[in-house]
């Protein structure tokens, strides 16, 4: 092993974790005021919609309709009632059939 | 394991497990790339597993290859991990609200586990998490994500090629999974996501943010315009 990589693996390490933990250590057992608690609740489901768009319809570079046709596929998978593997194992299969017949 | 004495323990492990099961089929694909990626970039197959557990984090482990292969400087890569990272600290701070208090090293124990993946999946679960629950999606996550990095090192080029390209799909086809079904229950949810989405996007093709600041600046701008619209609104009642 280079040990000039091993230091820069353990020093990527370190700078990943601190904003991983940090919140842990600064809000423990604080009550923190409702609007703060209504924001951070508000988090996951914006984030979502953050790393969903725009990234999912330029998953293959230069051709967008390959991503209009995964996310087409996903939405309607999961708005059909499908649990989460089903929507990630159809995504994919409905993408090969794509790819493998229309492209 | 203490965790291992309690059945209740248990089941909500297991329950994270199965939870995380999709995130584990989603690494797949990533995984095997970086692994890939990381031998034609000189790698030892010791330091692509090593960066794997220790760093556990996909986007900034990419960077950091292609960085390398540029000659950049540790120091300068390091950066570039903090800064691509940063966004987990607005997760955390978001979990540190949703799941059950605990002792303070199991809490600093699992803040190790945060990716966008695994915070997904933990915090649209409805109502209090439990640890046992984080624990289990987190170390699926984490399995997957290790292992395939060294297969991937080996053997990234035997999946076919379009296979290949359909699996990228995985893992924002897991985020739809998780979306949709909160979204048909509160038109809230429908809106911070479809907010942040297009924010997101307006801030990608309009600035040079990276796409790490260019989601956490929409994050929290729409999370905190949607919670000032339900107040004004309902003067902080209709939270749900």
């Amino acid at each position: 092993m280079n040990s000039a990589i091993v230091l820069m693996i353990i020093g990527m390490a370190i700078v990943t974790y601190i904003p991983r933990m940090l919140p842990f250590l600064v809000f423990k057992g604080k009550e923190l005021p409702p609007f703060l608690q209504g924001v951070l609740k508000n988090v996951p489901f914006a984030v979502l919609g953050a790393l969903i768009f725009p990234s999912i319809l330029l998953i293959q570079e230069g051709n967008l309709m390959f991503g209009v046709v995964g996310t087409a596929a996903a939405f309607v998978i999961a708005f059909l009632g499908a649990n989460v593997i089903l929507v990630v194992v159809g995504a994919i299969s409905v993408l090969s059939l794509y790819s493998v017949f229309l492209m | 394991m203490e965790a291992l004495l309690s059945t209740k323990k248990v089941s909500d492990f297991r329950l994270g497990l199965q939870g995380g099961l999709s995130i584990a089929i989603g690494y797949m694909p990533v995984a095997l790339t970086f692994g890939l990626l990381a031998r034609t970039t000189g790698l030892t197959v010791t330091e692509t597993v090593l960066m794997s557990m220790l760093v556990f984090a996909g986007a900034a482990q990419y960077i950091s290859l292609s960085l390398i292969a540029v000659g950049t400087g540790i120091i300068e890569i390091i950066l570039t991990t903090f800064i691509v990272n940063i966004r987990h600290f607005l997760m955390s701070a978001s979990l540190s609200e949703k799941l059950e208090e605990d002792r303070l090293f199991k809490k600093l124990f699992y803040a190790f586990g945060i990716t966008d993946e695994t915070f997904t999946v933990i915090s649209v679960k409805e109502g209090k998490v439990r640890t046992g629950f984080a624990f289990g999606v987190m170390l699926i996550s984490y399995g997957s994500w290790v292992v395939n990095s060294g297969v991937g090192y080996f053997i990234g080029e035997i999946l076919p090629e379009f296979l290949q390209a359909s699996m990228t799909i995985a893992l924002y086809a897991m985020f739809v999974g998780l979306l949709v079904p909160s979204m048909k229950k509160s038109v809230k949810v429908t809106f911070l996501a479809v907010v942040a989405g297009a924010l997101n996007s307006i801030l990608l093709f309009t600035t040079t943010l990276s796409n790490g600041w260019s989601i956490v600046l929409a994050t929290l701008v729409s999370a905190v315009i949607v919670e000032l619209v339900v107040m004004m609104k309902g003067g902080g009642r209709a939270n749900e």
